[in-house]
């Protein structure tokens, strides 16, 4: 049952070969056996799970059809579930119940789909290891002695190890293709502002993007398909209309023309994984697609202008926590000053002060037109080098990450050591693009990802291109054993 | 670009309403040295002219109507507050 597709789920649900209780039930039992050794959820919500199952059996038996309808999915804990435990990773949002739905959470409800639980992540999505999280490390499924990537990690390693059949996501500056890599399965961030941030806990409000994981493209589409889409609460949101991301999958790639990005075949990409990413172009070129080499000459500064970004927009999201309306609040203040300082300082972790202290540091008088003015010059430079790009290609092709996963413990006192592992996807959340990763073979028996970035708008034919592939190998079905 | 010392991680720390163990400041120090000697890099391109990304799409502000769009959920915010009375948030004494 865990190997099924969502088309053939929900297929099996419509001829009443299972219900919707079933199949939850099966899901909620295999968290049960397994999560103990991956940890990838924080809650478990059985009993919610199985309201929302009898609800969609019921809506079935009515007659309703939906392509999620009765589906069980894995939410990632940064989105708000009112009624339910929402903690983003950390213990600053430990005892925090969400009060309101994230827009997601609301229309993944309104499609009947079937919350399994909210799964693990680095703390408020900074990390790439999913090390950072108050909830303890989650485990790749692959080797448990290996990080899933981050900071989407707990999703990631559910999927793979079948623990759920698609998971939502978000994506700063890799988070969801980067685990999405590292654990073997597909991801997809859409471009900036086609899902809506309403609900979704705010780390870097111009970066920040919701997504799917999923294991083959076709399911990723659908998830996505009913995540996206204009909210007037959120004042980021594109009112723009939703294509149809499957309507395209089976289009042949014919002439499509790849880019590939020399820098990102340069210095600091492991020799192996390179020849996974490089035998994957080769199958797009069986494909009848065609190979460019171009270049995106400010690639290399996508590093140093995230770590300024990123971390201006959350000291100032994160100032919220003030242990007032919400959230820890430490043992007897003295008096406000003492309130503020001690409930942050036990609230937040040490990556999270990192961080807050670098952008506290950029903004402060003296300092802004040095680092923040300066880095967003750079932003549009490297957002630039993208627009050139396109008018050459249609896709852009790179590893999603420049080695397979590490060890745990391997990078997580070296903080710049792990934000380079994020070198390649970085820079497409700079430009708000939408980026792909998807399964590309094995090195060491660890999964490799192929990232591929679209132009604006360019979901479903990144879902096609990605769909094609998958039509073609099978490194997209290899699962870890043992799941 | 100058290089953090202890004292002026502690002033950062401060600026950002963060308490931090004195013991902890020479590796934050030495941590937050590190990445800003990464985004250093960024001193070396000639931005003259480049008009800053502050979004990826450039958006404007989106005006609405002004009437009420949202309703009363005082209730439900002031449930999962840590310390309320009559609707209020408490904080600790402010002034004497």
């Amino acid at each position: 049952m865990q190997d099924f597709s969502i088309v053939e789920i929900s297929k099996a649900l419509a001829k009443k070969e299972f219900s919707s209780v079933e199949l939850t039930q099966h899901y909620l039992d295999r968290i049960n056996t397994h999560d103990s050794q991956l940890n990838s959820f924080i809650t478990v919500t059985d009993e919610l799970a199985l309201e929302q199952a009898k609800a969609a059996d019921e809506r079935i038996r009515k007659g309703e059809s939906g392509v999620l309808l009765g589906v069980p999915y894995a939410h990632k804990d940064i989105f708000c579930t009112s009624g339910v435990k929402t903690s983003c990773g950390s213990r600053m949002l430990d005892n925090f119940t969400a009060p309101y739905n994230a827009n997601v959470t609301d229309l993944l409800n309104q499609a009947g789909a079937v919350m399994l639980g909210k799964t693990n992540m680095d703390e408020f999505a900074m990390g790439s290891s999913n090390e950072t999280s108050f909830y303890g490390s989650v485990k790749n499924p692959w080797d448990t002695a290996y990080v899933p990537g981050g900071s989407s990690g707990g999703s990631a390693s559910a999927v793979a190890a079948r623990l759920a059949p698609i998971a939502t996501g978000t994506d700063t500056g890799g988070s969801i293709r980067q685990p999405a890599a590292l654990c073997g399965i597909t991801g997809i961030k859409p471009s900036y502002g086609r899902v809506s941030r309403y609900g979704m806990i705010a780390f870097a409000s111009s970066l920040d993007q919701g997504g799917s994981f999923a294991r083959s493209s076709e399911d990723a589409a659908q998830l996505l398909q009913a995540i996206a889409g204009f909210d007037l609460r959120d004042s980021t949101s594109i009112d723009r209309p939703v294509p149809n991301f499957s309507a395209d999958l089976d289009k042949p790639l014919k002439g499509l023309k790849i880019g590939l990005p020399k820098e990102y075949f340069a210095e600091g990409l492991d020799a192996e994984v390179e020849k996974v990413v490089q035998t994957a172009i080769k199958e797009y070129e069986n494909l009848g697609a065609k190979v460019i080499e171009i270049s995106l000459p400010n690639s290399k500064l996508s590093v140093p202008v995230y770590y300024v970004v990123a971390p201006a927009e959350c000291s100032s999201n994160l100032s919220r926590y003030d242990g007032v309306r919400y959230g820890h609040r430490c043992k007897d203040p003295v008096n406000l000053d003492d309130l503020y300082f001690r409930s942050r300082g036990e609230g937040f972790g040490k990556e999270v002060k990192r961080r807050i202290m670098i952008g506290t540091y950029a903004l402060s008088a003296g300092y802004y037109d040095a680092y923040y003015l300066k880095a967003q010059q750079i932003r549009r430079l490297i957002s630039d080098d993208f627009t050139q790009a396109f008018k050459e290609v249609d896709v852009i092709m790179s590893p999603t990450s420049p080695s397979a996963a590490f060890k745990i413990g391997e990078k997580s006192d070296d903080p710049v050591t792990m934000y380079l592992s994020d070198i390649y996807t970085i820079a497409v959340n700079l430009a708000g693009l939408p980026g792909m990763s998807i399964p590309a073979g094995f090195v060491n028996s660890l999964p490799v990802g192929l990232q591929i970035i679209g132009s604006y708008w360019g979901e479903a034919q990144l879902l096609n291109v990605a769909h094609q592939f998958q039509q073609a190998t099978d490194w997209h079905k290899q699962k870890p054993k043992g799941y | 670009m100058s290089s953090l010392d202890n004292e002026t991680v502690e002033k950062i720390a401060k600026l950002a309403r963060l308490a931090i163990n004195k013991e902890d400041a020479s590796v934050y120090a030495e941590q937050l040295n590190g990445i800003l000697q990464l985004v250093e890099q960024m001193d070396a391109v000639d931005t003259k002219g480049v008009l800053p990304m502050a979004h990826p799409q450039d958006l404007k502000q989106r005006l609405r109507e002004d009437k009420v769009a949202e309703s009363d959920q005082r209730q439900s915010f002031q449930k999962i507050a840590p310390k309320v009375e009559a609707g209020l948030y408490l904080v600790p004494k402010v002034i004497e």
